[in-house]
């Protein structure tokens, strides 16, 4: 008797046990291509006539966690669905960095992406695969309204696959303007006055920092080297080029290898607890006046005016000064960019999207919603009169073309180390000669598993 | 009839294994049908989209990897270190546990809730512990005057301060697993050093570590073999940083996955696969032997 209630407990765990597992891997599959095709009930629409009653449709939106970028998420969705009733936006986001970068390759691979999904353009998307994994859109009505500029870093193979999502964005030095007041030094035209301001910084005993490192954050560590290549393409236009094909290295250009001496340069002028501070620290930092300047995205407007919004017109920009007075550029990014999943269930709601986020009314919205530090690379968009001091230092380098795009737009290879590379100079523990080979003999691993030529 | 019997005979000896069945598929799905894939994808250049042959190259170029040589280093120190420490104090602390004092239960749990932690978590948290500036230990550390060091920004004491943080983290299971082996000493030893005159000192040295040796080889096995793989810990403190220096085999691995560089990181699983193998199985046979029967 005892024996038969002990068997029948055994049999019915055992039941329940296969039970449990078995719908944990039935309900995991169907979570899974929920989130990526949209909601299993949406249908196709047939047609975008807003006349037509329409079949209700959930799309499905990926966008980092930048607060930009949630701003401008926040401010559109919301104006999208009161024009388009039938269409229900779903947010979802993902870490910026290294592991937003693998999060999105692995979504992909796995088939459950978005239907829309916001990331980077230029080398990154290259990396994507896009023929397999995203939405042609070369003969999209709304492709006319996108500036060349633009449609160079969604070109591949001669097809283009996404439309900008913001303004472009400009990579150099954020200085707080009443700290160089107070210590009498002027914006540096040359690499060497910048050199000559930190000292003067440091020597002038009162506790600021000379140059602010947020290194927690490790991505900005790169910073001073991305943003000196308008430099390095005034120095030798074709670098560019060369450097995709294999003839020209970062370690034996002069020009390139500046770049890597400059970051060498300022190791020693960072604020003490630079490997453990974060970009928001960083910004607060600058804004409070305890740090002079700080080598980060223009971008970075946004924290600014969500925590400082006082000291917005305390603070000025300038770009990584060359050797030269006559030399001076910016370094721009491109805006951020939406794509259509391949795959996607729900192709007309998507361009759809698409279409409004490249509308005047759309990008009027995403001004609204966060301070553009450049053109938004739209047809007649324009610019807000009232912009603060940041915005203005840009303006006369836009209005005189004196621009370059980043390394990262003109060639497909960026090595996946040059983060740590990078934080591993600027905490003075490599030498910038070794770094730049280091960072060579990385990118060979990149341009190889893109199969490119040369190498 | 004769033929029935037979019939039992051969399903006596063959039923029991009806039983791993059901974890047998699990096995073969999960696990060796992935390792077995593993090694073939490791010879390819894989975008997990499509695959093209390449024989050993990833090897290849897995060993000109400029900080292989760190991150082997850095996984030795830190499988030796972390399994030193966990096999000496997890010792000290099962044997102060086993005599009869009154806190033991409470302390027995002090000491095992670190287990149960989540390691993301407990990473996270002795991160911010280890703040240079604004951390809590290096706080303590100022009210008695001293200037506590940059635990996790310092290249030479970043791994050690990982290390430390998982020994924390471990010495629960070692602690327990030396208390079941000191537990199951049998009482005529004890009786007998007290018939000789023998004090605490020789109920160490003499009974508890000879006859504790099969806890004490489990505990050395597992700790290093997972010392050897650790990655979730260093990653959730310092990312592989500052810089290199804290990278691990298993970090680079990381690294180059998220980089989409599928078949070089497979390969480079199964280089730690054989490491580990190559390091435990000759352990395994060295420490056995000198196990005494009781």
């Amino acid at each position: 008797m005892k024996f038969r209630k002990k068997k029948g407990l055994v049999l019915g765990l055992y039941a329940l046990l296969m039970v449990a597992l078995l719908s944990a891997c039935a309900s995991g599959n169907n979570a899974g291509s929920n989130a990526g095709n949209g909601s299993g009930s949406s249908a196709n629409t047939n047609s975008s006539d807003t006349g037509k009653q329409q079949e209700q449709v959930t799309l499905t939106v990926l966008v980092n966690n930048l607060q930009t970028n949630l701003n401008m998420i926040d401010a559109i969705v919301p104006e999208f669905e009161k024009r388009y009733e039938h269409i229900k936006i779903e947010v979802d986001t993902y870490p910026a960095g290294g592991e937003g970068d693998n999060l999105i390759k692995t979504r992909l691979a796995t088939g459950d992406m978005a239907d829309v999904f916001i990331y980077n353009s230029g080398s990154l998307l290259q990396a994507l695969y896009p023929e397999h994994n995203i939405l042609d859109l070369t003969n999209e009505p709304f492709q006319d309204r996108v500036l060349d500029a633009f449609k160079r870093s969604v070109n591949v193979n001669g097809k283009l696959y996404g439309v900008p999502f913001g303004a472009t964005n400009v990579g150099g030095w954020l200085y707080n303007k009443k700290v160089f007041e107070q210590l009498g030094i002027l914006v540096p035209k040359t690499w060497d006055e910048l050199m000559a301001n930190l000292e003067t910084i440091k020597q002038s005993g009162t506790g600021i920092t000379p140059v602010i490192g947020a290194y927690k954050d490790s991505w900005s560590a790169q910073m001073i080297i991305l943003s000196d290549f308008y430099n390095v393409n005034a120095a030798d236009p074709n670098f560019a080029d060369d450097y995709t094909a294999n003839k020209a290295k970062y370690a034996t250009h002069p020009a390139a290898l500046r770049s890597f001496q400059k970051l060498g340069d300022i190791v020693g002028y960072m604020n003490e607890d630079f490997l453990a501070s974060t970009v928001d620290v960083g910004i607060a930092m600058l804004a409070e006046g305890r740090g002079a300047q700080f080598p980060i995205f223009t971008s970075q407007i946004n924290t600014l005016k969500q925590n400082h919004p006082d000291k917005m017109d305390d603070i000025g920009f300038f770009p990584t000064p060359s050797d030269s007075p006559d030399v001076n550029g910016l370094t721009i990014w491109m805006p951020w960019t939406a794509y259509i999943y391949k795959n996607t269930k729900n192709v007309e709601a998507a361009k759809t999207f698409l279409d409004f986020i490249t509308s005047q009314e759309g990008v009027n919205i995403l001004q609204s919603a966060t301070t553009p530090t450049g053109p938004h690379l739209i047809r007649d968009a324009e610019l807000p009169q009232d912009v603060p001091a940041l915005v203005k230092d840009l303006l006369p380098y836009f209005e005189s073309e004196q621009l370059s795009p980043a390394l990262e737009y003109l060639s497909p290879i960026k090595g996946p180390n040059l983060i740590n590379i990078v934080v591993e100079v600027g905490a003075g523990f490599r030498s910038p000669e070794e770094a730049a080979a280091l960072y060579d003999s990385d990118v060979e691993k990149q341009a190889q598993q893109l199969g490119l030529e040369g190498w | 009839m004769s033929g029935g019997k037979k019939v039992t005979k051969v399903f006596k000896r063959v039923y029991p294994f009806y039983f791993l069945i059901p974890a047998g598929i699990f096995y073969i799905l999960l696990f060796l049908v992935p390792t077995a894939v593993s090694f073939f994808f490791s010879l390819t250049r894989w975008s997990l989209m499509d695959w093209s042959f390449i024989g050993l190259d990833n090897f290849v170029t897995f060993f000109k990897e400029p900080w292989l040589y760190t991150g082997l280093q850095n996984t030795m120190i830190f499988a030796i270190l972390t399994s030193g420490l966990k096999v000496v104090f997890g010792l000290l602390l099962g044997v102060f546990l086993c005599s009869r004092i009154k806190s033991g239960e409470f302390i027995k749990s002090l000491v095992f809730f670190p287990v149960l932690v989540s390691t993301i978590a407990v990473g996270i948290t002795f991160e911010n512990l280890m703040h240079p500036s604004n951390g809590i230990i290096n706080g303590f550390l100022a009210w008695f005057g001293l200037k506590g060091p940059n635990w996790l920004g310092d290249p030479d004491l970043a791994l050690v301060s990982v290390a430390l943080v998982d020994v924390w983290k471990g010495i629960g299971i070692a602690t327990v697993i030396f208390i079941a082996g000191i537990k199951s000493i049998p009482e005529e030893y004890s009786e007998a050093l007290q018939i000789d005159g023998g004090n605490a000192w020789h109920k160490f040295w003499n009974i508890i570590i000879p006859l504790s040796r099969p806890a004490m080889n489990t505990v050395i096995m597992l700790s290093l073999i997972g010392g050897l793989k650790t990655f979730d810990l260093i990653w959730a403190m310092t990312k592989g940083g500052p810089g290199f220096s804290t990278d691990t085999i298993a970090s680079i691995i990381f690294k180059q996955y998220q980089a989409g560089f599928y078949g070089l990181s497979t390969a480079g699983n199964v280089i730690l696969f054989l490491i580990v193998i190559l390091i435990v199985m000759p352990l395994m046979k060295l420490l056995t032997r000198n196990e005494v029967e009781m």
